[in-house]
């Protein structure tokens, strides 16, 4: 099922020895990973490790200064128009939601396929409010994103980025900023997206998740890939002290 | 004091009064319609990657924040013939107060665009939106929320300001009761109508804004 070192040819996502600064900073020493159509990877690592930047680097929100990054075969430079479809591709879920506030759940999941795709109002509405089905959400449809509770509105934003058809969803640490009785919710929506084939890279500290759905587990420490493996074989029988050290945290608290 | 009061021509100008105050309102509105486009419009230019345009919208505030409205009108009044544009009073006065209340305005809409959390940006940019629609549909309605108390008060400001118009003999309320008063030479009754019709003026501007802004941004927040 799981192969790290996937080829160029069946991969959806490849870096090659990327290279990112902030300012005179490293953020990240020479990332070289690929992820395949329908793989899951769970990315995990101490904080500051550059795991929010690994990710904000496949959508482009932030630049990378060295290497290549690839998706669905598409090369991520400084072209416009490739950052333009790259994003159209790739879906991301933030640890803080930011849903928009002055819109309502649905005009939020309807405003990019209607400006960014073109659809018409009516069938941006259909699939909006398809997708708000899928996330359990649809009664909320006409509330605006202050009147839900985190999950609701994290279950929104994850419909909200379905609602681009993505080939690629990431998410950043999507559970951290939830109260803990909420955290389910969005694993359990996250889990059915699984499911059905979407490829997917999340940032968790939730080892029950990657257990579940990951395909592998990366570990990340101080801008680099530690170590990769899939998750029975990452927790019981990790190859790097760094990578031991930091279950050992993660498990006992 | 053995002043005896006379309101008898402030009560036979009052027809001329109220159209005074109808070109107070018009100047107001006008003016502050253009202002909010220039307001707009600037905070782009100055918050833009390109250095010419942020320079030269900040050269445009500081010139404009730190001369006398007076002057200003009157630079105009004189430079746009000077251009080729010959305009009547009235409307030299709207693009007067519209240059100026934008310039105040580029400086309030930039705080509130700045108040927006970086993650909206960021949100609207991962869903495949450009910058500019990310600005126009995500940005600018709560950024203005964020200012408009700021905004109103800058407004009712512009309002009052208009009064300074009469100088170059726009139709509104200053202008039509210098006129009555010297007339009449009943300057105390003519000042203290013109007083209280302007608290009028400024309390209607406020209800208008009070208005605008409850049904617009009726969104809630946490
Ligand atoms: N915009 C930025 N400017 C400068 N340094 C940054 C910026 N964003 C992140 N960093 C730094 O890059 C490193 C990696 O950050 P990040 O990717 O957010 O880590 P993680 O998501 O693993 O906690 C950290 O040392 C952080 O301080
Ligand atoms: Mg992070």
């Amino acid at each position: 099922m799981t192969n790290p070192s996937a080829t160029q040819a069946d991969a959806m996502i490849t870096l090659t020895h990327v290279e990112k600064w902030y300012g005179a900073f490293k953020a990240l020493h020479d990332v070289t990973m690929s992820v395949h159509q329908g793989e899951k990877i769970v990315l995990c690592g101490p904080s500051g490790s550059g795991k929010s930047t690994l990710i904000r680097c496949i959508n482009s929100l932030e630049p990378h200064q060295k290497g290549e990054i690839r998706v669905d075969g598409i090369v991520l430079g400084p072209n416009a128009k490739a950052i333009d479809a790259i994003r159209r591709e790739v879906g991301m879920v933030f640890q803080q939601f930011n849903l928009f506030p002055h819109l309502t759940v649905l005009e939020n999941c309807m405003l990019a396929p209607m400006r960014a795709l073109g659809l018409a109002k009516s069938e941006a509405e259909s699939r909006a409010r398809a997708l708000l089905e899928r996330v359990k959400i649809a009664e909320q449809a006409a509330k605006y994103p202050a009147q839900l509770s985190g999950g609701q509105q994290q279950r929104v934003a994850i419909a909200r980025a379905l609602c681009m058809q993505p080939k690629v969803m990431l998410f950043d640490e999507p559970t951290s900023a939830l109260d803990p009785e909420m955290v389910k919710e969005v694993l359990d929506t996250m889990i059915g997206l699984a499911e059905d084939g979407m490829t997917m890279i999340c940032v968790t500290h939730e080892m029950g998740f990657a257990r579940q759905v990951a395909d592998r587990v990366i570990f990340m420490a101080d801008g680099a890939i530690v170590e990769q493996a899939p998750p029975a074989e990452f927790f019981s029988n990790p190859a790097h002290e760094r990578t031991r050290k930091f279950l050992g945290e993660i498990l006992n608290h | 004091m053995d002043y005896q009061l006379d309101f008898t021509p402030v009560i036979d100008g009052l027809p001329d009064l109220l159209l005074g105050c109808l070109g107070t309102f018009l100047l107001a509105i006008c003016g502050m319609l253009l202002a909010i486009v220039i307001g707009i419009g600037g905070v782009i230019l100055r918050t833009s990657p390109y250095k010419a345009a942020r320079w030269a919208m900040i050269g445009f505030v500081e010139v404009i924040r730190n001369t006398p409205f007076l002057v200003q009108i009157f630079f105009l009044y004189f430079a746009l013939p000077l251009a080729g544009l010959r305009l009547d009073p009235t409307p030299t006065a709207i693009i007067a107060l519209g240059i100026n209340g934008g310039a105040y305005a580029i400086e309030i809409i930039r705080g509130g665009v700045q108040s927006i959390s970086k993650g909206q940006m960021e949100a609207g940019l991962a869903l495949g939106l450009h910058k500019a629609q990310v600005f126009r549909f995500i940005i600018l309605k709560p950024a203005l929320r964020a200012i408009f108390p700021s905004l109103t008060s800058q407004f009712v400001l512009l309002t009052l300001t208009s009064s300074v118009a009469s100088a170059i003999s726009a139709y509104e309320l200053t202008a039509v009761s210098q006129r009555i008063e010297s007339d009449s030479f009943r300057s105390f009754e003519v000042y203290f109508t013109v007083t209280a019709f302007y608290l009028v003026i400024s309390w209607l501007m406020m209800r208008l804004f009070a208005f605008f802004s409850a049904r617009y941004f009726a969104y809630p927040v946490k």
